[in-house]
Formats: structure tokens, C-alpha cells, sequence
């Protein structure tokens, strides 16, 4: 069991750095991206391939990063330039990566990362099991990540991309360029899917093309199961909400596939999760309008007997 | 000094429902020159703003600022000379940032925005300063989230953002006309307060015959697109709310009354 949480947690600080990209792309500019699905194989396959022919794997997740950040780049320019709306600038991005990913990966559909040193290596030879090799690497990032990011978001620079997402009717109005503004935002978001996508091709020892399928969903489930329990008053706790979202909601699959669910459903099982989380905010205000109209019956029924019929004929 | 010269712009241009928003329209504003804009729904006063902030660039003619021509201007860089308050209270602020950081933007408008704090503690002293002015209470909510403001506090504190970096033109596009009356009054008079103490040049639109007679130097009435009457001076101060609804209605502008 301890094993299986050891999985969970490592997995999830590396997931926690997709939904930091998301929160970026989703929370600070109000964009779904779905470019995501992509540009994590992206960065999982340009890792890869770098630490194959040679390179150090600190320079693997370097290039893994870059790699992203220029698929967020291709979405962004989709979406402002060409004017393509931002839920499909993502899947055309999502689509021309599957081809372009392949193409990274020499055109094999995957590329295992067999007898080579990865980052786990001089933790693993230190005696680690490769479970918390991982939390090790992948908490160091998620603090670096974060740190940066809180550091972006409050400067003059940031201040005007958190302005575009709010309202971009005021910042043009302030002189921002909320182009340029959401160009960088996507291309920030995605570097750090695609420094996710590094981590995980190190940390599970191969890289697939099929990986990203589903992450945009993953992610968003970690974002709000993460911004329900843990809040989101301040840019900080936010931040570290969301990483904790990712934490649980692995661990919660953990405990479903222990418990005996098939691993193919699910996909089934986070989207009913997210479209549950979604409707969260909505449902608090239906049930209270629904309890208020029982209320409401109860209290006109109860007050005058005489004019039951009245109002039945009325309801 | 702004001016405009015979600009014209059409909507949905080669349709059946094309209109020509602004006809050859002309006006020159000095330097502090205050003008009242009035006219019926679809007159094209906020098409005139627009065009002067460049959210709508126009099919021709010229629009000189300072001496500058800013017709083809992109509206992000020229929002460097143009300040600017929107009816809508929530169009003018960033509602999930505090209002110190709204404030920051603004002060930053037309200026290169860098890697440095969003916010230097210096500001925060200008800033309380200037919120104590507005006599609103906000001098020490410098973090609340500007979201959980009325509409007439918001629409106070996008008029100190217009103001901040002394634009050489601040539109006003009916700003009050959201608020109840003793907001609207409110705002207006903190309105008119900045203009004249910075001397700003300033267009702005209403729809309240009486606040056209008692602010500004200068009246123009619009009617599909083009002005068809002037008032200035002395003329504009001895107007009276009849013969302004007489104009309106001889320029076959209807009015309720």
C-alpha cells in the first residue's frame, strides 16, 4: 500500500506541473488548451531522444521544456494572429504534434529509455526506489516551478498577462498588447507541460505517442479538486492548490484501480469526476433554489387549509 | 490638440444592413478643451471615442493628435495618449486583481512593461493619496479585490486609472449612465474635478441634457454621424434643458420627455 501512494505521490508532483500549465492557460488567461495532449509527448519525446544520443537528462528536460514552448507558441500564433478560436488552435496544435512527435521519436510510435542514465540514476544508485527517486526530482521542480512562477506573475510583465485573462477590454485600454500577452502565456504554460512530459519519460523509462490522451481532462480535475480542498485566495496558495489537486486526485486513482476497477475505465471515471467538479459551483445554487421552492409550498400549504385547491390548481 | 477630418466609417459595408456610422465628420479640440457630446441612440458619438481610441478604425479620413496621425494607430499603442472610462463599471478594471494592482497597470500605461515588481512601495503612498481623494473610503483597501467594489467605486477608481499618466485626450463614453443618480452625481463631479485640475482635453458622451448645459466649454449634437450643432462658451452656459430638447427635436432626433 505504501508503495502504491509512493506511485501516487510522484507521479502526482510531476502531474502537478501539467496543471501549473494549465492554470496558467485555464485560470490566468481563460483559455482551454488543448495543445496539452500534445506538446506533453513533445517534451516527453525530445527528452527522450536527447538523453539517448548522449546528452545530460538535466539538458534532456531543458530541451523538453523549449520543446513545449514552442508548440504553446504555434497555438498562440493560431489563435492571435490567425484569428481560430482557442478551443481549436488546440487540437490543430494537438493534431500536427501526433505526426511531428512521431517524427522526434526517428517514426516509431514509442522509444523505451532502456540501460541509459536518467536523472533517477544517482538517486537510485544512492539506494532509492525509483517510486521516490521521482518525489525527490519531481518536488525540486514542482518548488523551482513555482517559485518562478509566483516571481513572473508579480512582475510589471505579469501583472499585464494576469490583466489580459481578467479583462482584456481594460488592458488595451491600459496599452497592453493582450497578442503578444497571450502568445507568451500559452507558450509559458506549455513549457512547463512539455518540462512534465521530460520528467515522465526519465521517470516511467519510455516515451509514447499515445501518452497525452486524456491530460487536458487529468489535469483539470487536479486544478479544481485542488482549488476545492485546499482554496485559492492568494496567486501562492492557489499555486500549491493545484499541485496538491494532482497529489489527491493520484492517489484517488490509486485507491480505485486497488480497489478493483478496470484501468480502461478510467477515463470514464475522471470525466464524470471533472463534469461533477464543473457543475460544483451551479449545483450549490440549484439545490438552494429547489429547497426554497419546497419551502416555499410547504409554507403556503401550511398557512391557509381553505385554499389548497387554489393552489393546486395554480402549481 | 486633437482633430478630426472628414472620417468616415461604415458597418457591415456591401449588405443590406449597411450603415455609414460617421459621415465627413470634422472636429478640432484644443488643448483642454472640454466637450460635451449629445444625440440619439446611433448617432455614432461612441462610434466617434471609438474611432479616436482606435477600437474601430475607420474606412477614411485622418485623426491627428498633437500632431500625430493616429488614424491606423494600433488602439494598445496608442492607449498611451488616450485615457479612457466606459459605461459599463466593469469593462474599466481587472475585477480579480486588488485595486493597487489596477492602479499599477494603469501607471504603467505607455511604457515598456518589464521584469521588475508590478508594484514599488513608493506607489503605494501615491496611490492611497489619490484614493483619499476620491472621499469613497478606499484609501485602505489598497488589496481588496476590485470585484467586490460597487459600480460607482469602480467606475471612480477607472477614472483615477484614465487620469494617471495625464492622457492627452480622456473619452468619457456616458460613464454615469449605469449608476443610480447620486453616484452618477458623484462620479461626474470627481469627473470634472480631475479635468480641470489637469486641464484635460475631453470628449464625453451623455444623455443628461442638464449635465451637457452645466459641464464642459464646449457642446456638439450629433445626428447619423455627423454634428449639426455647436454650442461654446457664453452660448453653451445660457442653454436651458427646453431648447436643448427643441434642438434635439428639430434635428428630427426623437425624444421621450
Amino acid at each position: 500500500m505504501i508503495n502504491i501512494f509512493a506511485g501516487a505521490v510522484g507521479l502526482g508532483l510531476i502531474w502537478g506541473i501539467v496543471t501549473l500549465g494549465i492554470f496558467i492557460s485555464y485560470r490566468v488567461l481563460g483559455m482551454p488548451d488543448l495543445s496539452v495532449e500534445g506538446s506533453i509527448v513533445t517534451g516527453a519525446a525530445v527528452a527522450t531522444m536527447l538523453i539517448i544520443s548522449g546528452a545530460h537528462p538535466l539538458l534532456a528536460l531543458l530541451g523538453a521544456t523549449l520543446a513545449g514552448a514552442a508548440a504553446g507558441t504555434i497555438t498562440g500564433f493560431l489563435h492571435t494572429r490567425l484569428k481560430i478560436p482557442a478551443l481549436l488552435s488546440g487540437i490543430l496544435t494537438m493534431t500536427a504534434l501526433y505526426s511531428i512527435n512521431i517524427r522526434i521519436m526517428d517514426g516509431r510510435p514509442n522509444v523505451p529509455l532502456l540501460r541509459t542514465d536518467t536523472l533517477l540514476t544517482p538517486l537510485v544508485d544512492l539506494g532509492l526506489t525509483r517510486d521516490y527517486a521521482i518525489i525527490v526530482i519531481a518536488l525540486a521542480a514542482v518548488i523551482l516551478v513555482v517559485g518562478a512562477l509566483r516571481w513572473f506573475l508579480t512582475t510589471e510583465f505579469g501583472s499585464a498577462l494576469r490583466a489580459t485573462g481578467n479583462n482584456p477590454h481594460m488592458s488595451t485600454a491600459q496599452g497592453i498588447n493582450t497578442k503578444t500577452m497571450k502568445l507568451v502565456g500559452l507558450a509559458c504554460a506549455n513549457s512547463l507541460v512539455g518540462l512534465a512530459g521530460g520528467l515522465l519519460a526519465q521517470y516511467q523509462g519510455f516515451v509514447d505517442v499515445q501518452m497525452g490522451i486524456g491530460a487536458i481532462v487529468i489535469a483539470l480535475a487536479s486544478l479544481i479538486i485542488g482549488e476545492v480542498i485546499f482554496g485559492r485566495t492568494t496567486l501562492l496558495r492557489s499555486m500549491i492548490a493545484v499541485v496538491l489537486g494532482a497529489i489527491v486526485y493520484r492517489i484517488i486513482i490509486a485507491m480505485v484501480l486497488e480497489a478493483g476497477m478496470a484501468a480502461t475505465d478510467l477515463r470514464l471515471f475522471t470525466a464524470i469526476t471533472v463534469a461533477l467538479a464543473l457543475w460544483l459551483p451551479s449545483a450549490r445554487d440549484q439545490i438552494d433554489i429547489i429547497s426554497r421552492r419546497i419551502r416555499h409550498k410547504a409554507h403556503t400549504f401550511g398557512q391557509s387549509g381553505d385554499d389548497s385547491k387554489q393552489t393546486g390548481q395554480t402549481g | 490638440m486633437l482633430a478630426l477630418n472628414k472620417v468616415n466609417l461604415s458597418f457591415n459595408t456591401g449588405t443590406v444592413n449597411e450603415v455609414q456610422a460617421l459621415k465627413d465628420l470634422g472636429l478640432l479640440l484644443e488643448q483642454g478643451d472640454f466637450v460635451v457630446v449629445i444625440g440619439g441612440n446611433g448617432s455614432g458619438k461612441s462610434t466617434m471615442l471609438n474611432t479616436v481610441s482606435g477600437t474601430y478604425l475607420p474606412d477614411n479620413g485622418k485623426i491627428v493628435l498633437d500632431g500625430k496621425d493616429i488614424t491606423f494607430m494600433p488602439e494598445h499603442v496608442r492607449a498611451k495618449y488616450v485615457g479612457r472610462v466606459f459605461q459599463d463599471p466593469m469593462r474599466g478594471t481587472a475585477p480579480d486583481m486588488t485595486i493597487e494592482e489596477n492602479l499599477a497597470l494603469a501607471h504603467r500605461r505607455g511604457e515598456k512593461r518589464s521584469f521588475r515588481r508590478g508594484i514599488r512601495a513608493a506607489e503605494r503612498t501615491q496611490y492611497r493619496e489619490l484614493l483619499s481623494r476620491l472621499d469613497l473610503g478606499l484609501e485602505d483597501r489598497l488589496n481588496t479585490r476590485i470585484g467586490l467594489l460597487s459600480g460607482g467605486q469602480r467606475q471612480a477608481i477607472t477614472l483615477l486609472m484614465a487620469t494617471l499618466q495625464n492622457p492627452k485626450v480622456l473619452l468619457l463614453d456616458e460613464h454615469t449612465a449605469a449608476l443610480d443618480p447620486k453616484t452618477a452625481a458623484k462620479v461626474l463631479e470627481i469627473s470634472v474635478h480631475l479635468i480641470e485640475e489637469s486641464y484635460l482635453t475631453t470628449l464625453m458622451v451623455t444623455h443628461n441634457m442638464a449635465d451637457a448645459i452645466k459641464y464642459g466649454n464646449r457642446l456638439v449634437l450629433m445626428r447619423e454621424g455627423e454634428i449639426i450643432f455647436e454650442a461654446t462658451g457664453q452660448q453653451k452656459a445660457s442653454l436651458t434643458v427646453p431648447e436643448l430638447v427643441d434642438k434635439f427635436i428639430s434635428a428630427g432626433v426623437e425624444v421621450l420627455v
